[in-house]
Protein backbone atom coordinates (compact mmCIF):
# COMPACT_ATOMS: atom_id res chain seq x y z
CA UNK A 1 0.00 0.00 0.00
CA UNK A 2 1.15 3.51 -0.80
CA UNK A 3 -0.60 6.78 0.02
CA UNK A 4 0.24 9.56 -2.44
CA UNK A 5 -0.53 13.13 -1.42
CA UNK A 6 0.22 16.05 -3.70
CA UNK A 7 0.48 19.68 -2.70
CA UNK A 8 0.91 22.32 -5.39
CA UNK A 9 2.15 25.78 -4.47
CA UNK A 10 2.63 27.82 -7.66
CA UNK A 11 5.33 26.08 -9.64
CA UNK A 12 6.35 23.92 -6.69
CA UNK A 13 4.96 20.40 -6.29
CA UNK A 14 5.41 18.38 -3.10
CA UNK A 15 4.54 14.70 -3.18
CA UNK A 16 4.23 13.02 0.21
CA UNK A 17 4.56 9.25 0.16
CA UNK A 18 3.42 6.96 2.95
CA UNK A 19 3.90 3.18 2.71
CA UNK A 20 5.66 0.90 0.24
CA UNK A 21 6.96 2.03 -3.14
CA UNK A 22 7.20 -1.32 -4.94
CA UNK A 23 6.18 -3.22 -8.07
CA UNK A 24 2.53 -2.94 -7.11
CA UNK A 25 2.42 0.76 -6.26
CA UNK A 26 5.10 2.28 -8.54
CA UNK A 27 2.90 2.46 -11.69
CA UNK A 28 0.30 4.60 -9.88
CA UNK A 29 2.97 7.01 -8.64
CA UNK A 30 4.53 7.20 -12.09
CA UNK A 31 1.25 8.11 -13.75
CA UNK A 32 0.45 10.69 -11.06
CA UNK A 33 3.89 12.29 -11.47
CA UNK A 34 3.60 12.34 -15.25
CA UNK A 35 0.18 13.98 -15.02
CA UNK A 36 1.38 16.70 -12.64
CA UNK A 37 4.71 17.98 -13.92
CA UNK A 38 3.47 20.52 -16.44
CA UNK A 39 4.70 23.99 -15.38
CA UNK A 40 6.49 22.64 -12.29
CA UNK A 41 10.06 23.85 -11.69
CA UNK A 42 10.53 22.42 -8.19
CA UNK A 43 9.56 18.85 -7.34
CA UNK A 44 9.91 17.57 -3.78
CA UNK A 45 9.34 14.02 -2.61
CA UNK A 46 8.74 13.84 1.14
CA UNK A 47 9.47 10.21 1.97
CA UNK A 48 9.73 10.29 5.77
CA UNK A 49 6.88 7.76 5.99
CA UNK A 50 7.97 5.62 3.05
CA UNK A 51 9.23 2.45 4.70
CA UNK A 52 10.31 0.47 1.65
CA UNK A 53 11.53 0.95 -1.91
CA UNK A 54 12.36 -1.65 -4.56
CA UNK A 55 13.92 -1.19 -7.97
CA UNK A 56 10.46 -0.47 -9.44
CA UNK A 57 10.28 2.52 -7.09
CA UNK A 58 13.81 3.61 -7.87
CA UNK A 59 12.90 3.65 -11.55
CA UNK A 60 10.10 6.15 -10.89
CA UNK A 61 12.47 8.42 -8.94
CA UNK A 62 15.04 8.17 -11.74
CA UNK A 63 12.53 8.99 -14.49
CA UNK A 64 11.23 11.91 -12.39
CA UNK A 65 14.80 13.17 -11.92
CA UNK A 66 15.40 12.95 -15.68
CA UNK A 67 12.22 14.91 -16.37
CA UNK A 68 13.06 17.58 -13.79
CA UNK A 69 16.61 17.97 -15.11
CA UNK A 70 14.94 19.48 -18.20
CA UNK A 71 12.58 21.86 -16.40
CA UNK A 72 13.87 22.61 -12.91
CA UNK A 73 15.05 20.71 -9.86
CA UNK A 74 14.05 17.79 -7.69
CA UNK A 75 14.67 16.95 -4.04
CA UNK A 76 14.06 13.80 -2.04
CA UNK A 77 13.54 14.61 1.63
CA UNK A 78 13.75 12.71 4.90
CA UNK A 79 14.48 9.10 3.87
CA UNK A 80 14.51 6.50 6.65
CA UNK A 81 17.85 4.81 7.40
CA UNK A 82 16.76 1.64 5.57
CA UNK A 83 15.75 3.54 2.45
CA UNK A 84 18.92 5.62 2.63
CA UNK A 85 20.96 2.43 2.62
CA UNK A 86 19.20 1.30 -0.56
CA UNK A 87 20.02 4.69 -2.15
CA UNK A 88 23.67 4.20 -1.15
CA UNK A 89 23.97 0.65 -2.49
CA UNK A 90 22.45 1.57 -5.84
CA UNK A 91 24.38 4.81 -6.35
CA UNK A 92 21.15 6.80 -6.14
CA UNK A 93 22.65 8.86 -3.32
CA UNK A 94 24.87 10.46 -5.96
CA UNK A 95 22.26 11.17 -8.62
CA UNK A 96 19.43 12.37 -6.40
CA UNK A 97 19.50 15.46 -4.21
CA UNK A 98 18.70 13.99 -0.83
CA UNK A 99 17.92 16.05 2.27
CA UNK A 100 17.80 14.54 5.74
CA UNK B 1 11.57 -26.60 4.75
CA UNK B 2 8.42 -24.82 3.65
CA UNK B 3 7.20 -24.40 0.13
CA UNK B 4 4.79 -22.13 -1.70
CA UNK B 5 3.74 -22.66 -5.31
CA UNK B 6 1.95 -19.81 -7.08
CA UNK B 7 1.30 -18.70 -10.61
CA UNK B 8 4.15 -16.38 -11.61
CA UNK B 9 2.33 -13.05 -11.88
CA UNK B 10 2.79 -9.67 -10.16
CA UNK B 11 -0.57 -9.98 -8.41
CA UNK B 12 0.86 -12.83 -6.32
CA UNK B 13 3.82 -10.82 -5.01
CA UNK B 14 2.05 -9.96 -1.75
CA UNK B 15 1.28 -13.64 -1.10
CA UNK B 16 4.94 -14.52 -1.67
CA UNK B 17 6.12 -11.72 0.64
CA UNK B 18 3.63 -12.75 3.33
CA UNK B 19 4.88 -16.33 3.10
CA UNK B 20 8.51 -15.25 3.52
CA UNK B 21 7.87 -12.58 6.16
CA UNK B 22 5.88 -14.96 8.36
CA UNK B 23 8.93 -17.15 8.59
CA UNK B 24 11.25 -14.20 9.24
CA UNK B 25 9.02 -12.94 12.03
CA UNK B 26 9.14 -16.34 13.72
CA UNK B 27 12.92 -15.92 13.79
CA UNK B 28 12.69 -12.45 15.36
CA UNK B 29 14.37 -11.07 12.28
CA UNK B 30 15.25 -7.34 12.64
CA UNK B 31 13.17 -5.01 10.45
CA UNK B 32 16.26 -3.84 8.57
CA UNK B 33 17.12 -7.40 7.52
CA UNK B 34 13.51 -8.12 6.65
CA UNK B 35 13.39 -5.11 4.33
CA UNK B 36 16.50 -6.22 2.45
CA UNK B 37 15.11 -9.75 2.11
CA UNK B 38 11.78 -8.33 0.90
CA UNK B 39 13.56 -6.26 -1.74
CA UNK B 40 15.42 -9.35 -2.96
CA UNK B 41 12.27 -11.50 -3.00
CA UNK B 42 10.41 -8.84 -4.96
CA UNK B 43 13.15 -8.46 -7.57
CA UNK B 44 13.48 -12.19 -8.13
CA UNK B 45 9.78 -13.03 -8.14
CA UNK B 46 8.90 -10.12 -10.44
CA UNK B 47 11.68 -11.15 -12.82
CA UNK B 48 10.17 -14.64 -13.04
CA UNK B 49 6.71 -13.16 -13.41
CA UNK B 50 7.75 -10.88 -16.30
CA UNK B 51 10.21 -13.00 -18.23
CA UNK B 52 10.27 -16.73 -17.41
CA UNK B 53 7.22 -17.75 -19.41
CA UNK B 54 6.65 -14.70 -21.60
CA UNK B 55 4.22 -14.53 -23.36
CA UNK B 56 2.71 -17.61 -21.67
CA UNK B 57 2.01 -18.51 -18.06
CA UNK B 58 3.63 -20.80 -15.52
CA UNK B 59 4.35 -21.36 -11.87
CA UNK B 60 7.00 -20.25 -9.43
CA UNK B 61 8.02 -22.27 -6.40
CA UNK B 62 9.50 -20.60 -3.33
CA UNK B 63 11.19 -22.74 -0.68
CA UNK B 64 12.39 -21.39 2.64
CA UNK B 65 14.86 -23.04 4.96
CA UNK B 66 16.33 -22.00 8.28
CA UNK B 67 20.09 -22.12 8.52
CA UNK B 68 21.70 -22.46 11.92
CA UNK B 69 25.05 -21.22 13.18
CA UNK B 70 25.08 -18.48 12.14
CA UNK B 71 21.32 -18.08 12.10
CA UNK B 72 20.01 -17.24 8.68
CA UNK B 73 17.47 -18.03 6.06
CA UNK B 74 17.83 -19.64 2.66
CA UNK B 75 15.26 -18.92 -0.04
CA UNK B 76 15.10 -20.90 -3.26
CA UNK B 77 13.13 -19.80 -6.31
CA UNK B 78 12.32 -22.35 -8.99
CA UNK B 79 10.64 -21.92 -12.35
CA UNK B 80 10.50 -24.10 -15.45
CA UNK B 81 10.60 -21.25 -17.92
CA UNK B 82 13.25 -19.99 -20.33
CA UNK B 83 16.76 -20.79 -19.01
CA UNK B 84 18.13 -17.54 -17.65
CA UNK B 85 21.07 -16.86 -15.35
CA UNK B 86 20.48 -13.43 -13.82
CA UNK B 87 23.95 -13.49 -12.23
CA UNK B 88 25.56 -13.50 -15.67
CA UNK B 89 24.18 -10.02 -16.30
CA UNK B 90 26.75 -7.26 -16.05
CA UNK B 91 26.31 -4.93 -13.06
CA UNK B 92 24.94 -1.48 -13.93
CA UNK B 93 27.37 1.43 -13.78
CA UNK B 94 26.19 3.16 -10.62
CA UNK B 95 28.55 6.09 -11.08
CA UNK B 96 26.70 7.54 -14.08
CA UNK B 97 24.62 10.71 -13.80
CA UNK B 98 20.83 10.57 -13.82
CA UNK B 99 20.65 11.47 -17.49
CA UNK B 100 23.00 8.64 -18.45
CA UNK B 101 21.58 6.01 -16.12
CA UNK B 102 19.44 3.29 -17.64
CA UNK B 103 16.00 2.78 -16.17
CA UNK B 104 16.44 -0.99 -15.80
CA UNK B 105 19.03 -3.50 -14.62
CA UNK B 106 19.05 -2.52 -10.96
CA UNK B 107 17.02 -5.33 -9.47
CA UNK B 108 19.46 -8.24 -9.52
CA UNK B 109 22.29 -5.87 -8.61
CA UNK B 110 20.40 -4.96 -5.43
CA UNK B 111 19.94 -8.67 -4.69
CA UNK B 112 23.66 -9.34 -5.09
CA UNK B 113 24.59 -6.38 -2.88
CA UNK B 114 22.15 -7.07 -0.08
CA UNK B 115 22.30 -10.88 0.30
CA UNK B 116 25.12 -12.86 1.87
CA UNK B 117 25.10 -15.49 -0.86
CA UNK B 118 23.40 -15.84 -4.26
CA UNK B 119 23.71 -18.90 -6.49
CA UNK B 120 22.10 -19.98 -9.74
CA UNK B 121 21.86 -23.32 -11.46
CA UNK B 122 19.82 -24.79 -14.28
CA UNK B 123 18.82 -28.33 -13.50
CA UNK B 124 16.19 -30.76 -14.78
CA UNK B 125 14.50 -28.02 -16.80
CA UNK B 126 14.38 -25.59 -13.89
CA UNK B 127 15.97 -22.25 -13.15
CA UNK B 128 17.02 -22.49 -9.52
CA UNK B 129 18.08 -19.30 -7.78
CA UNK B 130 19.04 -19.49 -4.10
CA UNK B 131 19.69 -16.55 -1.81
CA UNK B 132 20.96 -16.66 1.74
CA UNK B 133 20.80 -13.96 4.36
CA UNK B 134 22.30 -14.02 7.83
CA UNK B 135 20.04 -12.77 10.59
CA UNK B 136 22.10 -10.78 13.06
Amino acid sequence: MLDINKVVDGDKLTIVLNGRLDTTTAPELESQVNASLSGITSLIFDISDMEYISSAGLRVLLSSQKAMNKQGSMKVCHPTDDVKEIFDVTGFSDILTIED
Amino acid sequence: MRELIVEAKDENLDEVLDFVNKQLEELDCPMKTQISVDVAVEEIFVNISHYAYSPGKGSATIRTEIIEDPLGVSLTFLDHGIPYDPLAKEDPDITLSADDRQIGGLGIFMVKKSMDDVTYEYKDGHNILTIKKNIQ
